[in-house]
């Protein structure tokens, strides 16, 4: 049963990490839940890696950082390198199959092709946030979040005439999980 | 003549703040006097005209005048005044201000406030020292002049007041001084019906400080160096060799362009006729 | 048109000015910097559309000086600004007060001094917001600790700017001004929104700097016909300067007055699970949101543990953080700087209690963990 969620999403800056982050404590709200979203500012934004985090929880959220995330996306070797030491030990792990990664792991390790998803199926990179958000929304659940919120929190949040194409790459997300 | 001494002071200044502060011979009086004659000549509202000055001996002026006055932080004058304009445009804002008030501590102000071409017409009383505090140079003290602080002489090279306005974007620039009173009313009136950012320098004398200091003599002596060594821009035209080691005054730059808070006035209308 | 949601996912930032404009903000002057920013971006953006203004000024002496000229011609006017910003503004902070023209700051800390950290959260201007003009004078700064809080407070400082004529600090930090949560709207119905006092005599008869039986003059617009001086010299009723040493004192002393004797009109602070605390932890802004986790931790293990927040964090809760004395074994201060509101907290309680600092100046938010570890070892 659904409590709390502390997901921390990264990857390379200008993948659009925190437009995902938004987009997840965007529909969680609108949901009726609680969540916080924050992230790194500063040289760490323009290029190189970036960060963001969302928690959402059924009970107040006071703690507005995630430290020890349930769920860890890494888009980069770079992201995962960084950040891998942080994810909870029964957590979930979604990185991008081009990252090489520790197998032995205590955590659920869900290794996609997500960025190969967004230039291929959907024809650009651009939309490789969405496609993991799909996939962060079949690991958190249609329980959680209502499926019908979560594509209109998408359709809010991105360029208008980007909502078709954002709408399919969140589709595909959902089946690099769901099969 | 309608506009006698006693009835403009009587119409425009607060009686009962005077005598002013300012030294015998000073030239800050007469100034003020062309600031008054100005808008009287134009025949603006009292309610509406705004009086803004900085701090030093120039600041005093508003004190002195029945309008709305706002005697603010030293070398800011010109940024309370931009908020004033802005938020009511209505207003007829005027901004005294000495010459280190506006070129040293209040320069980025000055730059700024022209570059945005805001309907402000600024005067500088400009005296070429530091009065108030007692006779320090200034960024218009010339070189090799004596005071408190360049007691070996004055090694910063001056600003051209006006010609910094002008480069930084005031569409009216002028020069008088206070010996040259009639001009001095003819170019702030001129400013005040420029929409946009005005500048007047008035050139003023100091006899107390920068005037002992350089051994300029008394005040009508430093009048009487006005009086011989300056020259109407105009000559330019004709007779470029009377310029020569001349004080140029007269009206430099007349270029009207748009004007800041009409400008923001255009955003704000896109709004209200959706 | 009414389909419009009630809430939203926002930045504290963003809410500052939803709360700003709920208020009646009508005039916004500043310069960019990390990490408030945003706030100019915003009002920049929806000012126009109310018909208000927003203006970019050369840097931040300029951007206090031009709000405090925004107000003087009638509109609400604030800036906001970020640790070196917000030191270049004390100068004309204290010709606000003296002059008696209602304004709001916004501080979003960040790591200093100096440079500093420009994208890190701290809390290193509690001491400067106090103290950072010079000379004596009345200083009100609040600090919200959520983004719900920052829109309800932001709201707050303008009322209270408004009322006692006085500028009003909102002390907010990194983490409170970056973070997205839920903000609720309020229904304009709901908002209490408080005017300047106008004088309603005659323009002839109109004492600019008279006070009335509550400390404060009544306060005319330029333009409105009630033409008068306004000086940063101390000055007597008339407006006029004056170098009296008792009206002097007196003026001073009136517009310290009027906000410390109405000290319980802007008392706002949060006590959580202090009934029967022996261990209180002292936290604001965004640290207190760790302190209530450590606080729900420590009680999970049996600790008798509370937490006191100062919303209001001038003027100095004096009284209240007296009665936590009265009945703590122990006080810790947790805040983001080396102990500066520690110093008054000390200065009040430290006679009655043992107070402990728990400081954090790396640019993090301090941890639950953080405190949790700091009370736990302290008790071993």
């Amino acid at each position: 049963m659904f409590d709390k969620l502390e997901l921390r999403l990264s990857g390379s800056g200008g993948q659009g990490v925190i437009l995902a982050a938004i987009i997840i404590a965007d529909a969680a709200i609108e949901q009726g839940i609680n969540a916080i979203q924050t992230q790194s500012y500063g040289p760490e934004a323009r290029g190189g890696s970036s960060k963001a985090e969302v928690i959402i929880s059924k009970d107040e959220i006071n703690f507005p950082k995630v430290t020890t995330p349930n769920i860890l996306l890494a888009l980069t070797q770079n992201s995962y390198d960084k950040y891998i030491a942080t994810l909870d030990k029964n957590g979930i792990l979604v990185v991008d199959e081009s990252v090489d990664i520790v197998h032995d792991a205590p955590y659920t390790i869900y290794s996609l092709p997500i960025l190969e998803t967004a230039q291929n199926k959907l024809g650009t990179h651009m939309v490789s946030n969405i496609v993991s958000v799909g996939a962060l929304y079949a690991l958190i659940g249609e329980d959680v979040i209502d499926k019908d919120i979560m594509l209109k929190s998408i359709t809010n949040r991105v360029p208008p005439v980007t909502v078709d194409k954002n709408i399919s790459a969140f589709e595909e997300g959902i089946k690099l999980i769901r099969g | 003549m309608n506009t006698n001494c006693s009835n403009l002071t009587e119409k425009y200044f607060r009686v009962n703040r005077l005598p002013h502060i300012w030294c015998p011979g000073c030239g800050h009086g007469t100034l003020m006097n062309t600031v008054v004659r100005a808008i009287d000549k134009l025949g603006l509202n009292k309610d509406e005209v705004v009086l803004v000055s900085g701090i030093g001996c120039s600041s005093r002026a508003p004190g002195y005048l029945d309008f709305n006055t706002l005697h603010t932080t030293h070398g800011r004058a010109l940024a309370f005044a931009t908020g004033i304009k802005l938020a009511n445009p209505k207003l007829h804002v005027i901004v005294i201000m000495g010459d280190g008030d506006s070129s040293a501590i209040g320069g980025n102000h000055l730059i700024h406030a022209a570059r945005r071409n805001i309907d402000i017409t600024t005067i500088v009383f400009n005296n070429n020292i530091y009065g108030m505090t007692g006779g320090q140079y200034s960024p218009t003290t010339p070189y090799g002049d004596f005071a408190t602080t360049a007691p070996f002489g004055n090694i910063d090279k001056p600003f051209d007041l006006c010609s910094l306005a002008q480069g930084a974007g005031a569409t009216y620039v002028g020069r008088a001084t206070a010996y040259h009173a009639p001009m001095m009313q003819k170019l702030i009136e001129n400013g005040l019906k420029n929409k946009g950012f005005s500048f007047i320098e008035g050139l003023s004398l100091c006899p107390t400080y920068y005037g002992r200091k350089n051994k300029k003599g008394n005040a009508v002596k430093m009048h009487t160096f006005f009086k011989d060594n300056c020259v109407d821009v105009k000559v330019l035209e004709k007779n470029p060799e009377k310029a020569e080691n001349k004080i140029l005054l007269g009206e430099f730059y007349n270029n009207p362009k748009p004007e800041y808070t009409e400008s923001y006035q255009v955003i704000i209308d896109k709004f209200q006729n959706k | 048109m009414n389909s419009e949601k009630k809430y939203k996912l926002l930045q504290g930032n963003e809410a500052c000015v939803e709360g700003a404009l709920a208020a009646g903000m009508r005039f916004f002057a500043g310069y960019p910097i990390t990490p408030s920013t945003e706030i100019a971006e915003i009002s920049a953006q929806k000012l126009p559309q109310l018909g208000g203004k927003f203006i970019q000024m050369e840097d931040e002496l300029a951007s206090m000086a031009a709000i405090i000229g925004g107000s003087l011609a009638g509109l609400k006017s604030m800036t906001a600004t970020s640790g070196p910003g917000f030191s270049l503004m004390q100068e004309n902070f204290g010709y606000a007060a003296i002059t008696e023209i209602p304004c709001v700051i916004v501080n979003v800390q960040r790591g200093g001094p100096s440079t500093g950290l420009p994208t890190s959260p701290a809390q290193g201007e509690i001491m400067q917001a106090k103290w950072g003009t010079h000379g004596d004078h009345p200083v009100v700064a609040l600090t919200p600790n959520s983004v719900q809080e920052t829109y309800e407070y932001a709201i707050e400082a303008f009322n209270i700017a408004e009322k006692y004529r006085t500028p009003v600090i909102l002390l907010m930090d990194e983490t409170v001004g970056h973070m997205r949560e839920k903000l609720q709207f309020k229904d304009p119905s709901e908002i209490k929104v408080v005017n300047r006092k106008k004088p309603t005599c005659k323009p002839e008869e109109y004492i600019a700097y008279k006070p009335d039986e509550d400390m404060i003059p009544p306060m005319a617009s330029f333009g409105e016909g009630y033409r008068y001086h306004v000086t940063g010299l101390t000055h007597d009723e008339t407006g006029f300067p004056t170098n009296n040493n008792e009206i002097s004192g007196k003026l001073v002393q009136r517009i310290v007055d009027k906000v410390e004797k109405n000290i319980d009109d802007i008392t706002f602070y949060e006590e959580y699970k202090m009934e029967d605390a022996e261990i209180v932890i002292v936290a604001f802004g965004g640290v207190s949101r760790a302190a209530k986790s450590a606080v729900d931790n420590m009680r999970n293990n049996n600790i008798k543990v509370g937490m006191f927040r100062p919303i209001t964090i001038w003027p100095f809760l004096e009284k209240q953080i007296s009665a936590v004395s009265e009945k703590a074994k122990e006080i810790y201060v947790a805040e983001m700087n080396l102990g500066q509101y520690f110093i008054e907290v000390d200065r009040v309680a430290g006679k009655k209690c043992p107070v402990k600092k728990i400081n954090k100046i790396t640019g993090e938010l301090i941890t639950p963990k953080e405190i949790s570890d700091a009370v736990m070892g302290g008790r071993e």
